[in-house]
């Protein structure tokens, strides 16, 4: 089985170099863009995986072209879905810079469009449109938000359905200018893929964002806090578990999106606590400057059953 | 009598892929590429038609290579070229230019000998293929 069997160590040696993966795997600077982000994303387990797989296979791609394989660039093209708040753009915007490290695409671009920018207003707007936006991500990643608004099946005359033809065309043809990544949540965009089956066939890579977990999200808040330069202490910290509980039972919850709001929200009181202060305290500590107390946190409406529980008040 | 405007024109005919390297290079300068196309080739001639807007927001070869093929189709018979733009501050200029399209017939230019008072002789150029039909049914 093995074929090094019939060849001499030194000529081992000398083809070894080129298919050396983990020579490789270093060149391509694509550890730094993981750590970046085991750094900054938390939890999202099936998502990092998927992306290393792609890594990995883009890697032996590298080393099966460099001995003469036949490697035929793989499809990119992704489709990310998942609740509201669970980073889909967030993951997104790295692609391009990964998939650019990989070798993947030309450029490190992202260009990122919904609805308006591919759909025009009138008969014979819409493929132009299309096409510019195209034109502009090529040699990099398109990123197309809310994907599931192009297809309206309420309007049969919807010029949604030509951006899609114009894209499905571009995705087939030009593979490698070009790396389409649709996003949108899970029950719509499936509804979007049953009636657009030519869409769903085109897209390798169905990658589902899985909800936060209560710790994960507590992680988030704290490295969302920590990249403000503010900081919890340990009561505070309970009262963001506390308030990430009562918050996940609540309506419209938005994953890490309700956390990055909730924090916007208790800088707020932070602040008019410290204004409301400065008559004893004119001049705050820069500690004073950071910290985020409990008070601040619980001072929010979620403690007191939410928006429902004060409408009925 | 082949037309010589512009960078390269002494050379073959760009292959699509030596176009993409050059638009690259362009790219990388920071230039904003534009497609202009004339059917009157006359050197003093230096204002062609544009195809569309110049490309101020294009990253990628790529997507300008398929704006050149477009105008291609529509122009076949017509002598295109890819202009690079420079906006900075005192250049503000077309920085390259090079022809990317040319008619497969090009008759060339006839030297006009115009007399005047005293003997003398004032020369200028004519294009056969101008002069011979309206604009637009040139080189067909």
């Amino acid at each position: 089985m093995n074929a090094a069997t019939d060849i001499t160590p030194t000529e081992l040696a000398a083809n070894h170099g080129d298919r050396d993966l983990a020579a490789l795997y270093r060149e391509s600077g694509i550890s730094e863009v993981f750590d970046q982000l085991d750094r900054e994303l938390i939890g999202l387990v099936p998502v990092k995986s998927r992306i290393r797989e792609i890594a990995a296979l883009l890697l032996v791609d590298k080393a099966r072209n460099a001995v003469g394989l036949n490697a035929g660039s793989p499809s990119l093209h992704m489709c990310f879905t998942g609740n509201p708040g669970t980073g889909k753009t967030t993951v997104a915007m790295r692609m391009a810079d990964i998939l650019h490290r990989l070798g993947y695409t030309r450029g490190n671009h992202l260009v990122a469009v919904t609805r308006d920018d591919l759909v025009g207003q009138y008969i014979g707007h819409t493929a132009p449109k299309t096409k510019e936006v195209l034109k502009k991500a090529m040699g990099g990643v398109l990123f197309i938000d809310e994907a599931y608004y192009l297809y309206r099946p309420e309007n049969e005359r919807d010029y949604g359905q030509e951006s899609i033809e114009i894209l499905l065309q571009v995705m087939e043809n030009q593979r490698d200018d070009i790396v389409v990544i649709l996003a949108g949540y899970k029950n719509r965009m499936d509804t979007f893929f049953r009636s657009n089956p030519g869409m769903a066939s085109r897209i390798a890579h169905h990658i589902d964002f899985p909800d936060y977990t209560p710790d994960e999200l507590l992680q988030i808040a704290e490295l969302i806090a920590a990249r403000m330069d503010y900081r919890f202490d340990d009561a505070s910290v309970a009262a963001m578990r506390e308030y990430i509980a009562h918050r996940i039972t609540q309506p419209n919850f938005a994953n890490a999106r309700s956390i990055r709001n909730a924090l916007d929200r208790a800088r707020l009181r932070h602040a008019s606590r410290l204004f409301a202060d400065a008559s004893n305290n004119a001049s705050p500590e820069k500690d004073q400057l950071m910290l985020i107390a409990p008070e601040d946190i619980r001072a929010s409406r979620v403690f007191r059953g939410g928006l429902d529980g004060e409408t009925n008040k | 009598m082949r037309i010589t405007q512009g960078t390269f024109s002494f050379l073959p005919d760009l292959t699509d892929k030596q176009i993409g390297a050059q638009l690259k290079y362009a790219l990388d300068k920071g230039w904003a590429i534009g497609i202009e196309y004339t059917d009157d080739p006359h050197p003093r001639n230096t204002f062609w038609e544009m195809f569309g807007n110049p490309m101020f927001d294009i990253r990628d070869p790529a997507g300008i290579l398929k704006e050149i093929n477009d105008c291609r189709a529509t122009f076949p018979n017509h002598y295109i070229r890819v202009t690079a733009f420079d906006s900075t501050h005192q250049t503000e200029s077309v920085v390259l230019s090079f022809i990317v399209n040319r008619p497969k017939q090009e008759p060339g230019f006839r030297l006009v000998r115009t007399e005047e008072p005293g003997r003398t002789i004032r020369y200028s150029i004519e294009s056969y293929a101008v002069q011979a039909k309206p604009e637009g049914q040139r080189y067909s």
